[in-house]
């Protein structure tokens, strides 16, 4: 009995690093800690009733914004891990399977589960209150969706203490995801971490689409709406048209794995080639799903920060709407090498260099609207000035690659690896960290600290250069990515070297934001205005942080940069006509369902990895379960009476 | 948050006048919602009939469509699919017609119909994996039997939500909220029809020809 168990533990729990042992421990340590203070504090019924079951878009976007972080500094770590290692040849730290799996988490990380939910925490922070809405359309479904992304993120990430994480790469290519050739549990991790998050992403893509199409204040037309939600509405439309795929993609390679299935086996007829092109036929539309948020997000800081209406909004609007439809013509330029023919090649191979087009039609316009622009250089704009020639670069070197023939030279090198870092990091990840310090005030209430923003800016900015800049040029010594180490002889350790100070440069960035931020909550400047940048959407005429009903009364609009308008007629002495009287206001309850519910994918998930079927399907069961439950409730929502109204605005100085 | 009092001060005069447009309002978002929601299920049977199209040939040199597909079996299941569509028009008919036993009455046809459909479907599936036609025995049969049973879960889950909101109008009768119920779950079940004609022409059809 004692020694069945001591092998399942063995085989359960992941052993033999030092590296897992210290993760164990601070797992261990961190969970203790936090119910030690939970309890306390007596702080569990706070937590259960005013964020665990709440459906309010404001308190989720922060949810999901906690989360992303926790996420980019697990990837982070990894990154540090992976550069260590390659920082000179020969180096013992990492083992290579070990490396495999480090580059496979990071990579699923820094999209899936750092991107996406941080793209998603600005989504809910910003695009109700931008639209002039109480909330978004299904707000139920809002919650739903983010704890199906969280325990998604639990159950890729526990692989890296029970079980085994994946260590077939960021897309899980077969044969090597397959049973043939990956027997251990770190697939199944892969595929149910994604596969859960993957439906929490699904909805919010219908839930916002829903939002920004019918949730508008009365008034607000198409083409007066601030560009940041349009390009949401934009990624919206990707995600509804993109994950399906995924969805279906993961399940045929789980079905092979756990029914012994042939779609992407060697064997009995099945064809590896279909996957790869299944994923990228998501994988490609996913990496404008990230990035068009993050120009959204630069058009409306280009435009508060150089007081100026932004230059060219149509061309904004439809250079947005082409890239997304674009974004669905140009996946096979990530196996150019697969030999599909030369046709094939050459079709898109100039569907990617078109992308170049729109997307440089929004490199102008935000020139253009500084141009003359009484330009201020606050944090959000100076990451915005940095996007801008990162972007540029790193959208020319795509269009190097974009080149058939000669990316036989480049495919699967250092080159791409440079490349796709300098758009990811350069376009998303500088345009949310643009977009977390301008919208910080309204979702907390007080502006982060200036100086050790520009601390942090200039180390993540001189950092980026440093660590990536080098790996163009390994990419055309023949470094390949996926190396986890190589000899003195190959030439390659200086550049590498430099490449790994820039990387330790960039985690000290992220060290100064996290210490920004402690210092800021404690010394911030505080925003008693709800406006504290000036700005020009609906978003800031409210207080900060918004009341939980948003807008007291709904606002009405009637051109573009309402806000704007509106304080430029209160200016003139033409102040709006009075403000209509208040109502009461009609709120969705909190429910605890979507938590439990997620909780149960969790479980069934867990299941589903390990092949224990019993688990499996009392998982699903949990699931129908509360469902059904949901489905059963009508008592779902409740009216504030207009005292309470009265009270909150009182509270912020705002009398109605 | 006063949650209680807040609740108590909606019971209202005019805050429940206001609730019955609010509640117009929302249902017809639900609708637009659950359109949408179709559009990334049509997106997922297109990926599934992709996959089933391009391993259709790859039978590894087992039995392939023609020897498998046993032609009364399918137009049997087509007619009775077809069929549980057709009633569950009538079931919106009664329901238009505010005719709650008679909407009842169809429900339960048009699910019953759907169980003898799966009833059919899981029969030839066992009598395929019976003789040795497995999903794990060519790519051919693992994208004959995703694609198919795919289809074939989404209408199994299609009755348990079919029975839950039958149960809701036995209790609750015909208002707002069950007519989107009603009319939402049988938006899903003509959905699954033409999917299934697709399957019949694609699948089927074309398997025995």
């Amino acid at each position: 009995m004692l020694t069945k168990l001591k092998d399942f533990a063995s085989t359960f729990f992941v052993t033999g690093d030092p590296l897992i042992y210290g993760a164990d421990v601070a797992i261990v340590l961190t969970t203790i800690a936090i119910v030690f203070v939970l309890t306390y504090f007596k702080k569990w019924t706070w937590l259960w009733k005013e964020w665990l079951t709440s459906v309010d878009h404001k308190k989720i976007g922060i949810m999901y914004l906690i989360a992303s972080l926790l996420m980019l500094f697990r990837g982070g770590v990894d990154a540090l891990l992976m550069r260590t290692q390659l920082a000179l040849p020969n180096i013992q730290f990492l083992q290579a399977d070990h490396y495999n799996e480090i580059f496979t988490t990071h990579g699923t990380i820094m999209i899936l589960f750092m991107a996406m939910p941080m793209m998603f925490a600005l989504f809910n922070i910003v695009v109700p209150l931008q639209l002039g809405a109480r909330d978004v359309a299904y707000p139920f479904l809002n919650a739903l969706s983010f704890w199906l992304f969280f325990f998604g993120a639990m159950l890729f990430n526990l692989s890296f203490v029970i079980g085994g994480s994946p260590d077939a790469g960021w897309l899980s290519y077969p044969p090597l995801s397959e049973m043939s050739h990956s027997p251990g549990v770190g697939e199944n991790f892969y595929i149910w971490g994604i596969q859960i998050s993957g439906i929490g992403s699904l909805a919010t893509g219908i839930n916002f689409l829903v939002t920004i199409l019918k949730m508008r204040a009365p008034g607000m037309k198409l083409m007066n709406m601030p560009l940041f939600s349009w390009s949401v509405l934009s990624t919206s439309v990707m995600i509804i048209f993109a994950f399906p795929i995924l969805t279906i993609t993961l399940a045929l390679l789980f079905v092979d794995r756990f029914l012994g299935a042939h779609f992407f086996t060697m064997t009995a007829g099945g064809n590896p080639m279909m996957y790869v092109n299944l994923i990228w036929m998501w994988g490609h539309p996913e990496v404008y799903i990230v990035v068009i948020p993050a120009f959204g997000i630069y058009s409306e800081i280009v435009s508060t920060f150089s007081k100026k209406k932004i230059f060219g909004y149509k061309s904004m609007v439809f250079s947005m709407m082409i890239i997304s439809v674009l974004s669905f013509f140009t996946w096979v330029h990530h196996f150019f090498t697969m030999g599909a023919g030369a046709d094939v090649n050459t079709f898109f191979a100039i569907s990617t260099m078109a992308i170049g087009i729109p997307t440089g039609v929004k490199i102008f316009n935000w020139l253009f609207t500084m141009f003359r622009g009484r330009i201020q250089l606050k944090q959000p704009m100076l990451w915005t000035l940095a996007f801008i020639p990162c972007f540029v670069v790193g959208g020319a070197t795509g269009v190097m690659l974009a080149v058939a023939p000669a990316d036989y030279q480049y495919h699967n090198s250092y080159f791409l690896i440079a490349h796709f870092h300098q758009v990811l990091i350069g376009g998303v990840v500088f345009g949310y960290l643009a977009g977390i310090y301008y919208w910080w005030p309204k979702m907390f209430g007080f502006k982060l600290d200036e100086k050790l923003g520009k601390w942090a800016f200039w180390t993540w900015n001189i950092g980026f250069y440093v660590c990536f800049m080098p790996q163009y040029a390994l990419g055309f010594m023949g470094m390949t990515r996926r190396v986890y180490t190589y000899g003195w002889d190959m030439g390659w350790a200086p550049l590498n070297l430099v490449s790994s100070i820039g990387a330790f440069l960039m985690g000290i960035g992220f060290i100064f934001q996290v210490w920004q931020i402690s210092y800021s909550i404690k010394y911030g400047e505080r925003d008693t205005t709800g406006d504290p940048w000036n700005a020009r959407t609906l978003e800031w005429s409210i207080p900060s942080p918004a009341p939980m009903y948003n807008f007291a009364t709904v606002p009405h609009v009637s051109e573009q940069d309402a806000w704007w308008a509106e304080k430029q007629a209160r200016e003139a002495g033409k102040r709006a006509a009075a403000a209509p009287a208040l109502e009461p206001i009609h709120m969705p309850k909190n429910s605890g369902i979507p938590i439990i519910m997620a909780a149960f994918w969790f479980v069934a998930g867990f299941g589903f990895v390990f092949s224990w079927i019993w688990m499996a399907v009392a998982g699903l069961l949990g699931v129908a379960a509360c469902l059904l439950a949901r489905s059963f409730q009508y008592d779902t929502d409740y009216y504030i009476p207009v005292d309470e109204i009265k009270r909150t605005e009182a509270s912020f100085g705002r009398g109605i | 948050m006063a949650h209680t009092a807040v609740h108590q001060a909606s019971r209202g005069q005019t805050a429940a006048h206001a609730h019955a447009a609010e509640h117009h309002d929302q249902e017809g978002l639900k609708i637009l919602g659950f359109w949408i929601f179709l559009v990334t299920d049509c997106l997922l049977f297109g990926t599934l009939f992709a996959a089933y199209v391009v391993l259709r040939t790859h039978t590894d040199g087992g039995p392939n469509g023609k020897e498998l597909f046993e032609v009364p079996g399918f137009v049997a299941e087509t007619f009775i699919l077809l069929t549980s569509s057709f009633t569950s028009g009538l079931a919106a008919l009664a329901m238009n017609q505010g005719k709650r036993n008679q909407l009842l009455g169809w429900l339960a046809v048009t699910a019953l119909l759907g169980a003898c459909f799966v009833g059919f479907e899981v029969s030839e599936f066992a009598k395929m994996a019976g003789e040795g036609a497995t999903i794990s025995r060519s790519a051919f049969l693992s994208a004959f039997f995703t694609l198919v049973g795919t289809h074939g879960l989404h209408v199994s889950l299609g009755l348990v939500w079919m029975t839950a909101i039958m149960l809701q109008l036995r209790r609750r009768g015909i208002t707002a909220v069950t007519r989107r119920k009603v009319f939402v779950i049988s938006l899903y079940w003509h959905f699954l029809d033409a999917v299934w004609i697709f399957l019949f022409t694609v699948v089927y059809l074309m398997g025995v020809m």
